[in-house]
């Protein structure tokens, strides 16, 4: 024992990955056909989706998406949105890009469907509130990578795995900004529903969800550029899209190709972002949609709901 | 039966807060609780408001006023104690019935108007119908009205943050009148306006109140406004009502020095009335009487005139000592009863702010029932006197203290009497 450096030996070693492997092994074990069966689902959905964005001319969509910029903001939005899906389509990444959108899309869906909820039982229950935060921060700080293993054993390289570690990394900010934006609702506010007997379910309803939206908006924001980054990385899975052309790019060492894919990105990024950005900071009443609603429904302009 | 009876209301924050009420019952005060990791903020509040009374609950901020008003609709539950609302005990019930005893029988004013800024006036103005059930149309034809009756017409399709502080405040108004529950409450309803809209508001809330007839439990800090707009006012200090009673009651007659000190600086004259300061009428002439009687009872209380009143007490008019005692053979007081001037006789409810302008043309002010009756008489010195802010208590240790000036002042006293 006199030769060599005494190995440290004070800390014991902590096995807490292969803990976490054994019991995620038995966890497969016991739910693979569970999971077999979500992955075929999400597969269809995604690539059923993707299938239907990529049926009509490319250039087509792109009026189409430049008119929806139109109708959530102004003119300036759509015209530079056409630009860049012109650019898009130029590159040649339109079908890519279109994979990724949908996966995209359908991610941000199912981060909101399980993330809105939470947030609201979070805002309503300290309990809740404080068990959910530590498991955020989990979601949110683990390397976006490390997702991507155990979504891999549980679902095999595909789309579904990828959207899967796509809805993970997403997440929290839909809890979170959903929670916070029900918090700051003026209490007295919320006391004036109560004294006037609305129940809990009205108070949410007619209230907390409408007073809370612009932060439950920015919540959506920042769960679709997260849900963009993380498709972009679960094209190391197989999650297709424009991830796909990343990687190859990387194991080829194809500048060209990674600046296209890259810039395709940044292009759906900026579209993505000033959409649902400005859908969540504008005042209710001064919206397009609702102007062409009055126009064609033709209703005096009563007051905002 | 009273609109809203509290009995022996508690709240106490801070886990075991029932140990602290009992605690509290024993004996203990507040900083012993506080020491013991509790905060005590409502301590044994009981108190009846009757229909149609506008009773104020008076404190500093952190005298426990909020946590009480929440406790009479059940927003805070009390630790110990219940609140009944026409006999109804709210504070035992739960869910579906505490939610139709608010919807049925009680609405809410609040400090910081607590308007939803998402909906329009008019659909502010309608939330109260709209939890009770009530059909659109119907509720926004209710909504309207009331917002009429708030003095706001016009801004129906406006966000509230389109109105200024006073019109939101007449929204939150127009909300709670609209649900049309016979109980008001309002928490610190009118404090954040500026004092000449808050002015505006509190003379309209008197008017709505007697054109309405609505119960209202008015929480305020500011004593002026208490005591304009109180039938009855509860003085509450950390957690505990420390006086019940009229102003009138509460400036005149305080219950502790605390009361005392805060109401030293209250406009007294807006607040005590002509019945609170005036004297029984002793030196009064009976109309079958003659002038040597005058003359005598002139005399003997030195004053130089008297009130003259008939056998039911009904003001007749007044003999003055220069007349009198020119014609001390004449057996009756044929050509002596002059009508007493209009200004000079005033209703037991006249301010004594309005008394002050009479006062500097007569001597003496003859205050006079509904019946035409004199029920007592205010001369100039007793209503100055009732403007000095010491108690009668510290007056006479004051006078005393030197005792040439006590019996002068009594002198001058009876010689301005009459």
């Amino acid at each position: 024992m006199a030769e060599g450096a005494v190995p440290l030996t004070i800390v014991p070693p902590l096995p807490i990955g292969e803990l976490f492997e054994t019991g995620f092994d038995w966890f497969k074990d016991t739910f693979d056909a569970f999971f077999d069966g979500v992955g075929d689902f999400l597969d269809a959905t995604i690539d059923g989706f993707a299938g239907l964005l990529q049926t009509p001319d490319p250039l087509v969509l792109a009026v189409v998406l430049a008119l929806l910029a139109w109708l959530v903001r102004d003119w300036k939005l759509a015209g530079g949105s056409l630009v860049g899906m012109v650019v898009i389509i130029g590159m040649g990444m339109w079908e890519p890009a279109m994979e990724t959108l949908a996966l995209v899309v359908i991610a941000t869906l199912f981060a909101l469907l399980v993330g809105v909820p939470l947030g609201i039982w979070a805002a309503r229950s300290a309990v809740v509130s404080r068990v959910l935060r530590p498991v955020m921060d989990f979601m949110q700080t683990m390397p976006g990578f490390v997702w991507l293993v155990p979504v891999v054993i549980l679902f095999s390289i595909g789309v579904a795995g990828a959207m899967i570690a796509t809805v993970i990394f997403a997440l929290p900010p839909a809890v979170r900004l959903t929670e916070l934006g029900i918090r700051q609702v003026d209490s007295e506010v919320v006391e004036a529903g109560q004294a006037f007997g609305a129940g809990p379910r009205q108070i949410l309803k007619d209230i907390q969800l409408p007073l809370a939206m612009p932060t439950v908006m920015a919540g959506v924001n920042q769960v679709i550029m997260l849900a963009l980054s993380m498709a972009v990385i679960a094209g190391l899975v197989g999650g297709g899209g424009l991830g796909n052309e990343v990687v190859s790019a990387i194991s080829t060492l194809d500048l060209a190709l990674g600046f296209d894919a890259g810039i395709s990105v940044v292009i759906l990024a900026i579209f993505l972002d000033r959409l649902t950005g400005s859908i969540g900071s504008r005042r209710p009443g001064h919206g397009r949609l609702r102007e062409l609603r009055q126009r064609f429904t033709r209703t005096p302009a009563t007051s905002p709901a | 039966m009273p609109a809203i009876e509290a009995h022996h209301l508690y709240k106490v924050f801070g886990r075991k807060a029932h140990d602290g009420v009992k605690r509290l019952e024993a004996g203990a005060d507040t900083d012993e609780l506080k020491r013991a990791g509790l905060t005590p903020a409502v301590i044994d509040a009981s108190f009846t408001v009757e229909e149609g009374e506008i009773f104020v609950v008076m404190g500093l901020s952190g005298s426990g006023k909020s946590t009480l008003i929440r406790m009479i609709n059940g927003l805070h539950p009390p630790t110990a104690g219940h609140v009944e609302l026409h006999g109804e005990n709210i504070t035992a019930a739960t869910g579906k019935d505490l939610r139709r005893l608010r919807r049925e029988r009680i609405s809410m004013v609040f400090q910081h108007f607590a308007l939803f800024p998402h909906r329009s006036v008019i659909d502010n103005a309608a939330y109260g119908l709209e939890t009770q059930g009530v059909a659109k149309e119907e509720r926004r034809r209710r909504a309207h009205e009331a917002l009429e009756l708030c003095g706001l017409t016009g801004w129906d399709d406006h966000l509230p943050s389109e109105l200024s502080g006073g019109m939101q405040q007449r929204v939150g108004l127009a909300r709670a009148l609209a649900a049309d529950t016979d109980i008001l409450l309002m928490d610190e309803a009118f404090s954040a306006l500026d004092p000449l809209i808050r002015r505006d508001m509190q003379d309209q809330l008197i008017e709505l109140q007697q054109k309405l007839g609505k119960t209202i439990l008015f929480i305020t800090h500011d004593l002026n406004e208490a005591m304009r707009i109180g039938d009855r006012i509860a003085m509450m200090r950390n957690g505990r009502i420390v006086q019940v009673g009229t102003a009138e009651e509460i400036l005149t007659d305080p219950a502790n020095d605390y009361v005392a000190q805060f109401v030293a600086d209250v406009d007294r004259t807006r607040v005590l009335t002509a019945s609170s300061v005036m004297e029984p009428p002793v030196a009064v002439l009976g109309a079958e009487q003659g002038p040597r009687a005058a003359h005598k009872l002139m005399r003997e209380h030195q004053v130089s005139a008297l009130f003259v009143t008939a056998r039911d007490r009904t003001l007749q008019g007044y003999v003055s000592e220069n007349e009198v005692s020119m014609r001390l053979e004449q057996k009756n007081l044929d050509g002596l009863l002059r009508p007493v001037p209009d200004f000079a006789s005033v209703s037991p409810d006249t301010s004594l702010a309005d008394l002050f302008g009479p006062a500097a043309e007569t001597p003496a002010i003859a205050v006079v029932d509904d019946a035409g009756r004199l029920s007592g008489v205010i001369p100039r010195v007793t209503l100055l006197s009732a403007l000095s802010t010491q108690t009668d208590a510290e007056m006479e240790a004051a006078v005393l203290g030197t005792s040439t000036s006590a019996s002068d002042t009594d002198e001058t006293k009876e010689a301005v009497r009459g």
